[in-house]
């Protein structure tokens, strides 16, 4: 069979694999051809016929978008006939749809705008009244504007195909077709507003976004999510320095196409009226309002007095705040504070993970590789719910690349409808991995990602199993929030050092862990960075002097002495770690008064107690992660550019004290952030909306523990 | 029951039980011919079978008139899948009411074509898919199908063959455009019912993503007599490359309308004249639509033509699903565009952009055009849009609805004109809303 197609399109002699369709031939080529429903990796619709182009010796035009290249085959895209096509098509579809530019969302950025100004009319020959229907709001996040909507079919196929979801389906016929809800008169579904986005035109609009701004008056910068671990790239569009929106069209990032209703919408918290603005001190019982001088100032007394007396000090890391301010944190806990008394809210074993790789680099899985292995195994995670991207990437790659998906979890997961899943009570994981193993060995490669509830020495079972397949395995040890792979790696853990060299190295011994740290009734004071410890157990320690850096009077700052107002991940530059171990750039968005980033507030405690904790700028910080911090000496052009590089930390054992006990998942769900997502309005709309939580019914039916699923990957492959 | 007395210019060979006591019952059938034509297929191969159809000419009588033996060649052998056998019977297609009468006046004979399909693929399965709005014949037609059991002649192990075959009735739910045939498919499969993109066409990936023939319910009753009598006897009855006879639909301005079957290339004129009993009411004819309400105009000096599939299309028209309508002087052609373009747009299923805004805009043109509200440039226009619409859409409704509307303003474009002349039914107000 010929490996190579020889076709020419507009003069030019090309070359293509069999099976390449002409838009995409014509695309490499640097010729584009006119689409609205040709959409990369989704099914082919030729509903728009926008595409169509010549072919010689066929008499009729032909739709570029499903016409595979031929040998011989002389195409041409930019003929007489070919232009008066597109301009019928365009002006066709104007027949019906309002013009109602000034004031839609998408002006600017619409397709269907792009289109007319290409191959337009200079007027209307449409004399004839419009339809006109209503707009709809299906859910807080999604509403529909029938009469703009150009029926490209976009918005019904990545729901369906991309997420697995298919919340949208097409009702009416004619020209009063439309797209419709699955629940009638409104969406129960992900609301991660992946529609919204892909819509070409301004006929699906977010609740958070419509009617703000024009989008030429935002400023577009590029981030990541500070939600969950999954690091999703994310363009915040910034007016006025404030968050308008935040999406990811430019699909530059991990993610691809996909973000979910906490990455596109969550971002709101930040600008809730809770937000603290100014540090407060406690006087008389109360949190009064006080300058950044006077907190900072009475901070370092207390912390040099306690010092001074051999006090015993703690501190609790973040899960969200960046590389940088983790990697001061612990050497301000370690150096200033001389404590090994240093932790966070762990929600996975990575530790264990590394060290029963015994330095295996290659064993670790990045983003991309979720969206090419030939199989993946998910152990004890409802991946769509805690993990969206991770869902997002295993269904591509079963959808695009063949990719098999097995899954061994307690219940039923949206991986039931397309993977070959089995139900395990936990604890019982393994027994029911037997069943898998001949399947899973026959796989040429597989990636396995498990959830807290396999940590300690199921870990080590674990990779012995990965080990007795025979074939080569990576892993992900899942964590939950935005920067808990970071703060592992960067020695915000009682026993380890950044790198995950032992305390020992820095002439420490292991101190407590963060339960013991919540339990210990001893403690002088306590220092909270960007945690919420209180929210779940009591401090026992009455007497502590609490320090607490929040965005927000949470549980644990309620009970501080002295509370410093921090920025969120949107507001500062810095580097975070996703659950793959991929690192990117933070860049500060919108602008806010009063708060300040941890790393200042950091390196301002340490000034004020007279101590050199080095380089106090983001980049410095960084520059000495890179050199002293083991797997994360990256390329900086690629972390620079806002691309993602994988950090491999361990080169060997590493000096664990199990604390299996410790790991915790937060249980969060696609509508819940921990405390951050307690003060996003959008993600709480979501969840008082009646019926708008997700409810799979293709999953009830497979609730049956513990059997093995039927394989439907043949069905749908 | 059929609409009209039977014409003594008929040839009736798939229609000459209908006139019999009880025609749809299986004794009436197995005394007249009836499941001769299958036990002579069962000792056939494939290849016989289909070389037989092929000698016979037959053609579909659905609309497009693609040869039954060629099509039914196409389906691939062999691929591990199960396969299938649909009838169309949809008949949406205005002018054409056959379907509707060979189900209910003799709807083994169906069967029985069905079968030899269903033997010639080793097709274990088969629907009728039977247009919504004729919900009275699924009962006569499931009738049939239990006869047909009760007897051996569906189920397993037909007539000692040790093959089985089951048959089932389906109903679409009233929309033209399941009659085309990827669209039937998603609507029996319980889908939207859109047309699928082509290739793969039905024979490679039909039903279920399986190899299916798929035909018209008028071409499958020809095929038991094709077995009985033999393709060439068949052929003979018609022209060149058009065997057979056809069941013509007439409707309209003649004194006898109804339903005759005439062997192919029978004259159009005669058809009008002859077994419909001339114009009615002595007036002169006009025009006629050949070939159901897609098919282009024919002005009444172009009718003189023998109607079958090739010659109607020489004259830039078709003969299609056999609808014949018959246009008389005092027709308003600007009325009958404005009927058939509503009736598409009414149809579109909403798939493509030209279909459905074209179509919708047509419709309003004309509909403004025949209230008196019209202009000069409205005519181009109307022409225009056709043109635009044709040979772009994703299926063949667009074109449907294109080629009668173009058609009507190239044919009658004088009538266009004298319409501007004429006193519109309201006062135009002096400037129409753009809105
Ligand atoms: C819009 C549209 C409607 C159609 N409706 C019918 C119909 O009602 N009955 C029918 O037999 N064929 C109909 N057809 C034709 C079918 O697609 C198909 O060609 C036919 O059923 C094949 O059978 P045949 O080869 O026996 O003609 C329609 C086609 C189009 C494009
Ligand atoms: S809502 Fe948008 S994405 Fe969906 S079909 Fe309409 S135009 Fe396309
Ligand atoms: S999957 Fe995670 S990182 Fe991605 S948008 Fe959602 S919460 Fe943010
Ligand atoms: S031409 Fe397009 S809109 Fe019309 S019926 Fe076919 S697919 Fe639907
Ligand atoms: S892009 Fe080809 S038909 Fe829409």
């Amino acid at each position: 069979m010929a490996e190579v197609i020889n076709f020419t399109i507009d003069g030019q002699k090309l070359q293509a694999a069999p099976g390449t369709l002409v838009i995409n031939a014509a695309k490499q080529a640097g010729i584009s051809i006119p689409s609205f429903c040709y959409y990369d990796n989704l099914a082919l619709q030729a509903a728009c016929r926008m595409c169509l182009v010549e072919v010689e010796k066929t008499p009729k035009l032909q739709v570029a978008c499903t016409l595979p290249v031929a040998e011989g085959m002389v195409v041409h895209t930019d003929t007489p006939q070919v232009h008066q096509a597109r301009k019928s098509m365009v002006e066709f579809l104007l027949t019906n749809h309002p013009l109602d530019c000034p004031v839609c969302d998408k002006g600017g950025e619409c397709e269907l705008q792009d289109m007319a100004f290409r191959y337009g009319a200079g007027f209307s020959r449409f004399r004839e009244a419009k339809i006109h229907v209503d707009e709809k709001q299906w859910s807080p996040v999604v509403y529909y504007d029938a009469p703009r909507c150009i029926l490209c079919y976009r918005c019904v196929r990545i729901c369906g195909e991309g997420l697995g979801v298919s919340a949208l389906g097409i009702g009416n016929r004619g020209a009063m077709a439309e797209i419709v809800p699955n629940r009638g008169d409104h969406l129960e579904c992900d609301e991660c507003g992946a529609c919204i986005d892909i819509c070409p035109v301004g006929a699906l609009t977010s609740g958070a976004y419509r009617y703000k701004t024009r989008p030429w008056e935002m400023e577009h910068v590029g981030t990541v999510c500070t939600h969950c671990s999954n690091g999703c790239k994310t363009t915040l569009g910034v007016r006025n320095g404030r968050i308008i929106r935040a999406n990811n069209r430019d699909r530059s990032g991990v993610n691809g196409e996909f973000l979910c209703i906490k990455g596109r919408y969550g971002f709101d918290f930040y600008d809730h009226p809770d937000r603290l603005t100014t540090p407060l001190v406690r006087q008389g019982g109360e949190l009064k309002p006080v300058s950044w001088a006077q907190a900072l100032a009475v901070v370092a007394k207390r912390f040099t007095e306690i010092r001074a007396r051999n006090g015993k000090f703690a501190v609790i890391g973040s899960n969200h705040t960046t590389n940088e301010e983790n990697y001061q944190l612990q050497k301000f806990a370690r150096q200033v504070l001389r404590t090994s008394n240093i932790d966070h809210h762990r929600t996975g074993d990575v530790a264990t993970l590394l060290d029963a790789l015994q330095g295996r680099a290659s064993a670790l899985a990045s983003t991309a590789d979720l969206v090419n292995a030939k199989a993946a195994l998910v152990i004890d995670s409802d991946l769509a719910q805690e993990q969206p991207l991770l869902a997002f990437s295993l269904r591509f790659n079963w959808r695009i690349n063949q990719g098999h998906v097995y899954a061994v979890t307690p219940g039923p997961v949206r991986e039931d409808n397309y993977a070959t899943t089995v139900r395990a009570e936990p604890g019982r994981e393994f027994e029911q991995l037997q069943l898998l193993k001949d399947r899973l060995a026959a796989e040429p490669e597989l990636v396995i990602l498990f959830g807290a509830a396999i940590k300690g020495e199921d870990i080590r079972r674990l990779v012995a199993f990965g080990d007795s397949l025979g074939i080569p395995v990576k892993y992900v040890a899942l964590v939950d929030y935005s920067n808990s792979r970071g703060a592992s790696d960067m020695g915000l853990l009682p026993d380890l050092l950044p790198g995950y060299r032992p305390v020992s190295e820095a002439g420490l011994e292991p101190g407590l862990d963060y339960d013991q740290i919540l339990a210990a009734t001893d403690l002088n004071a306590l220092w909270v960075v960007g945690a919420n410890p209180l929210s779940r157990q009591p401090l026992a320690s009455q007497d502590a002097f609490v320090v607490v850096q929040d965005l927000f009077l949470t549980e644990t700052a309620q009970r501080a002495d002295v509370v410093l107002p921090a920025f969120c991940a949107y507001e500062k530059n810095g580097t975070v770690t996703n659950v793959c171990g991929d690192v990117q750039k933070l860049t500060r968005g919108p602008k806010t008064m009063g708060p300040k980033p941890d790393l200042d507030i950091i390196a301002l405690l340490a000034k004020e107690m007279r101590e050199d904790l080095g380089p106090t700028k983001v980049a410095d910080v960084f520059a000495e992660i890179r050199n002293r911090v083991h797997g994360y000496n990256l390329p900086l052009v690629v972390i620079e550019s806002g691309g993602a590089a994988q950090a491999v930390p361990p080169n060997d054992r590493i000096q664990i004290q199990s604390r299996p006990e410790v790991v915790r998942s937060a249980g969060n769900t696609l509508y819940t952030s921990g405390t951050l997502g307690r003060y996003s309005p959008m993600l709480n709309s979501v969840l008082e909306a009646p019926g708008a939580l997700y409810h799979d019914p293709h999953i009830a039916p497979f609730v049956a523990k513990g059997s093995v699923q039927v394989d439907t990957t043949e069905k749908y492959g | 029951m059929r609409y009209n007395e039977p014409s003594p210019l008929e040839q009736m060979i798939i229609s000459y039980r209908f006139d019999l006591p009880n025609p749809a019952s299986i004794d009436t059938y197995l005394a007249n011919d009836g499941y001769v034509a299958i036990k002579k297929v069962l000792g056939m191969t494939p290849e016989a079978i289909i070389d037989e159809l092929k000698v016979s000419s037959l053609r579909g009588r659905g609309g497009a008139g693609f040869p039954t033996g060629m099509k039914w060649s196409f389906v691939p052998r062999n691929t591990g899948k199960p396969t299938y056998v649909i009838c169309n019977s949809d008949e949406s297609e205005p002018g054409t009411c056959k379907d509707r009468l060979l189900m209910e006046n003799d709807p083994h004979q169906l069967i029985e074509g069905m079968l030899i399909a269903g033997w010639t693929i080793k097709s274990n399965k088969g629907y009728i898919f039977i247009r919504g709005e004729y919900r009275y014949l699924i009962d006569i037609v499931d009738r049939a199908i239990a006869e047909a059991y009760q007897r051996g002649y569906l189920g397993k192990n037909i007539l000692g063959s040790g093959w089985d075959f089951d048959l089932y009735t389906h109903t679409g739910a009233g929309a033209y455009e399941c009659g085309e045939e990827s669209a039937l498919l998603e609507s029996l499969e319980g889908k939207r019912g859109i047309p699928r993109l082509k290739p793969p066409f039905p024979a490679v990936v039909g039903a279920f993503q399986s190899p299916t023939i798929l035909n018209n319910c008028e071409t499958y009753s020809a095929i038991p007599w094709i077995f009985r009598n033999g393709g060439a006897a068949y052929a003979a009855l018609g022209t060149p490359k058009n065997g057979g006879t056809r069941l013509v639909c007439v409707s309209g301005h003649v004194n006898k309308p109804g339903v005759y079957e005439l062997p192919m290339g029978f004259n159009l004129l005669r058809i009008v004249n002859e077994v419909c009993g001339g114009v009615r009411n002595g007036k002169k004819l006009k025009a006629i639509i050949p070939g159901g309400s897609s098919s282009p105009v024919l002005r009444a000096d172009e009718c003189d033509i023998p109607y079958d599939f090739d010659s109607l299309a020489k004259a830039k028209t078709m003969a299609g699903s056999g609808g014949v309508v018959v246009l008389d002087e005092d027709t308003d052609i600007v009325a009958v565009a404005l009927r058939t373009i509503k009736f598409y747009a009414h149809e579109s299923c909403g798939w493509c952009i030209p279909c459905r805004e074209g179509t919708n805009w047509l419709k309003k043109i004309l509909s403004r055009y025949h209230e008196g509200f019209g202009d000069e440039s409205d005519i181009d226009l109307i022409a225009e849009l056709a043109n635009n619409m044709l040979g772009r859409t994703f299926c063949a409704l667009g074109d449907a609805a294109a080629m009668p509307t173009a058609g009507f303003v190239a044919k009658f474009r004088n009538e266009f004109e004298d319409y501007l002349k004429k006193s519109p039914r309201f006062q135009p107000a002096p400037e129409l809303a753009v809105v």
